[in-house]
């Protein structure tokens, strides 16, 4: 078992939700990345998605778009990106989760993606945009890696498919909350709500977490009812532009304020 | 789930049939895309082969492109340039003549009908140069469809023209902001418009780009200018092959529309013409040329892509070829040297517009032209017996304020 499912199951267990949070590598500068995924940490996270920034993110919607961008022109590098979960994992030993577009794992080469991957400490890859169907040689470069490669499920998705999908995906399934983009609106929380409901039923092999949309604490809880809990990205990326723009904060502020929202995002107001 | 082995694929004996069931040609094409549009691709490739199927469909769409698009368009004998070029006969294709002045409207009016069939109301496209977007404009007034075509503020600012003929037919421009606000960000756009919006929404891709089944759909619905081109070969020339086939290649849609009929006539030579731009080391568009495979909008093809697999901006002084992908057939027909791709630079296509006008009395558009460009040098290698056949894909008008500007 790896160390994303062991963790996510240990929750479980105890019955506490998991918390993912998502950030995009390089954001909002390249040096700034560490300390983040650090206060992250320190917030509570159960695991992290660190964002290889990719030039054509299609899943995306403004804000995670508008972090790529500026992480690409900062110059991050898969490498970097690399790099920064190897620094990571020196200091903790949460998951960590790399999202990001098939693209630059094809011309990184695929097995050689995914071996570096293992050896700089990262337990699982998203790739939004690689569809069971073309999954072949990922799957297979990352079972050789030992690394989970996680599927995506959406409103969508039928019932037979969500099987076939709950087959291929290994450390969980990432159920879409809505048909849209990452960090839009929820408007109907009920229909996302008998949505999951649904799906907990056909997900069996897997941890169900569910993502998009999801801004606050009690969005969180409500959606995480019928799954194992939720990763929230875009509500991060918003709050990291607006300490970031404000020049009167210190860093060390800033990391503080980070941390303090990822502890409520998990916990609650205090 | 699993897909099939492809086979690998020689020309001549056996029919050529690809793509494969997954869409792919050898290893490119397939589906990459977010799962929200899955369900939408595998519905449409039910809907298209049933309508593919169904005589009704096929006689409805002929009926169109007869009476509303103007086809078949005429195959003009180039007499003053075959000799002025002192070699082959050459033809065109007068892609130029359909309705809104390029190929374009033979594909959007095959989707739309199929949209209909499949009772979507709301149509979205991306556009370029605009000719895809007003093709689709003007279906969808024809058939009172809603329509949003996504195009970047960069080719809002040098099509003016377009623009203003897709809000006079009734459609919403919605300028895209992001990334290099071109063609390659206005389909990013609309694809995430699509993922929105999958339920009541058709896409209508301009070109033989995106996931399974667009490829092959576009193509098909384009090979009515090769099929034109055999039957009127045989009545002006006694033949219905020619001996190579000419046409510029962006996204591809043109150039596979000619070429596809003749694929397994492993003695017609086909020649596609990328965009070099500003030339290979500079700025430019030659995605076969000086790509490698590489994923973009749903599609496995040659990719224009920097050293970390990000992609990269194209440049090309036609906007309808300024795009940084390829259709995957393209990919696969380059890999097995079925189809042979050359360049030609923005100052070629200048000249090519020059050498076509002035000796034909036919302005081509900037797209067209880079495939005018490369002639003399085809031809000076043929006997006077031989033929050729350009794809004039498109008329000029659009591009005169550029033209203008530098002759």
């Amino acid at each position: 078992m790896s160390n994303l499912r062991r963790k996510l199951q240990s929750n479980h267990e105890a019955g506490t939700k998991s918390l993912g949070i998502f950030v995009t590598c390089g954001f909002p500068e390249k040096s700034a990345s560490l300390p983040i995924l650090n206060a992250i940490d320190r917030g509570g996270a159960d695991f992290i998605e660190l964002g290889m920034p990719f030039s054509d993110p299609l899943a995306e919607g403004i804000p995670i778009q508008r972090s790529s961008e500026a992480a690409l022109l900062g110059g991050i590098t898969m490498n970097d990106t690399f790099g920064v979960a190897r620094n990571f994992r020196k200091e903790s030993a949460t998951p960590l989760v790399l999202m990001g577009y098939t693209n630059p794992v094809l011309h990184y080469g695929i097995s050689n993606f995914f071996e570096t991957a293992h050896s700089s400490g990262v337990d699982a890859v998203i790739l939004p945009d690689l569809s069971p169907e073309e999954s072949a040689p990922y799957r297979e470069a990352a079972r050789e890696a030992d690394v989970d490669l996680v599927f995506l499920i959406a409103p969508t998705t039928p019932e037979d498919r969500i099987r076939e999908i709950d087959n291929l995906s290994s450390g969980f399934v990432y159920a879409v909350s809505i048909t849209g983009l990452t960090g839009n609106q929820i408007d109907e929380i009920g229909a996302v709500t008998q949505y999951l409901e649904r799906v907990k039923t056909i997900v069996v092999k897997n941890p169900l977490l569910v993502g998009f949309g999801i801004s606050s604490h009690d969005v969180a809880v409500e959606l995480s009812r019928h799954t194992q809990g939720c990763i929230v990205g875009s509500a991060l990326i918003n709050k990291i532009e607006h300490l970031w723009s404000n020049s009167q904060l210190s860093s060390s502020e800033r990391l503080e304020s980070i941390q303090s929202f990822i502890h409520e995002l998990k916990n609650g107001a205090s | 789930m699993n897909k099939e082995k492809e086979n690998p694929v020689t020309f001549g004996p056996q029919p050529y049939d690809l793509p494969d069931d997954g869409g792919h040609f050898g290893p490119y094409g397939g589906v990459y895309v977010p799962e929200i549009l899955i369900p939408a691709l595998r519905e449409l490739v039910t809907a298209y082969r049933e309508a593919n199927h169904d005589p009704e469909f096929r006689s409805r769409l002929d009926d169109f492109l007869r009476t509303y698009v103007g086809r078949p368009t005429p195959l003009t004998f180039a007499e003053r340039l075959t000799e002025s070029l002192g070699g082959p006969k050459i033809y065109l294709k007068r892609e130029d003549l359909c309705h809104t002045g390029a190929h374009k409207i033979n594909n959007t009016l095959g989707q739309i009908l199929l949209a209909i069939r499949m009772g979507k109301q709301r149509i979205i496209a991306e556009t370029g140069a605009g000719q895809h977007g007003v093709a689709t404009a003007t279906v969808c007034a024809r058939f009172g469809l809603d329509c949003i075509v996504y195009m970047g503020t960069e080719d809002v600012r040098r099509q003016r023209l377009n623009v203003h003929r897709m809000r006079v037919l009734g459609a919403e421009v919605r300028p895209v902001e992001s990334g290099s606000k071109t063609l390659k960000d206005a389909t990013n756009e609309a694809i995430r418009d699509w993922v929105t919006n999958v339920k009541n929404t058709f896409y209508i891709i301009g070109s033989v780009v995106g996931p399974h089944p667009y490829p092959a759909m576009v193509r098909d619905f384009q090979a009515v200018i090769g099929r034109e081109v055999s039957q009127q070969l045989s009545l002006h020339e006694g033949r219905s092959e020619p001996d190579v086939l000419v046409a510029s290649v962006g996204g591809g849609s043109n150039a596979i529309g000619l070429f596809y009929p003749f694929l397994d006539q492993t003695r017609v030579r086909c020649i596609g013409v990328e965009a070099s731009g500003e030339g290979l080391s500079g700025r430019h568009a030659a995605t076969l040329t000086r790509g490698s495979p590489g994923v973009l909008h749903g599609t496995l093809s040659y990719l224009l892509q920097d050293e970390d697999g990000q992609v990269q901006l194209a440049h090309s002084i036609s906007a309808g070829l300024d795009y940084p992908g390829v259709g995957p057939e393209h990919a696969f027909l380059k890999d097995c040297g079925r189809v042979e791709y050359l360049t030609a630079s923005d100052q070629d296509a200048l000249d090519g517009v020059k050498m076509l006008s002035s000796l034909e009395g036919i302005i081509p558009a900037l797209e067209t032209a880079h495939a005018v460009a490369r002639l003399p040098e085809i031809a000076g290698k043929m006997s006077k017996a031989q033929v050729i056949v350009l794809n004039c894909s498109g008329r000029g008008d659009k591009d005169m304020g550029i033209i203008a500007e530098y002759l």
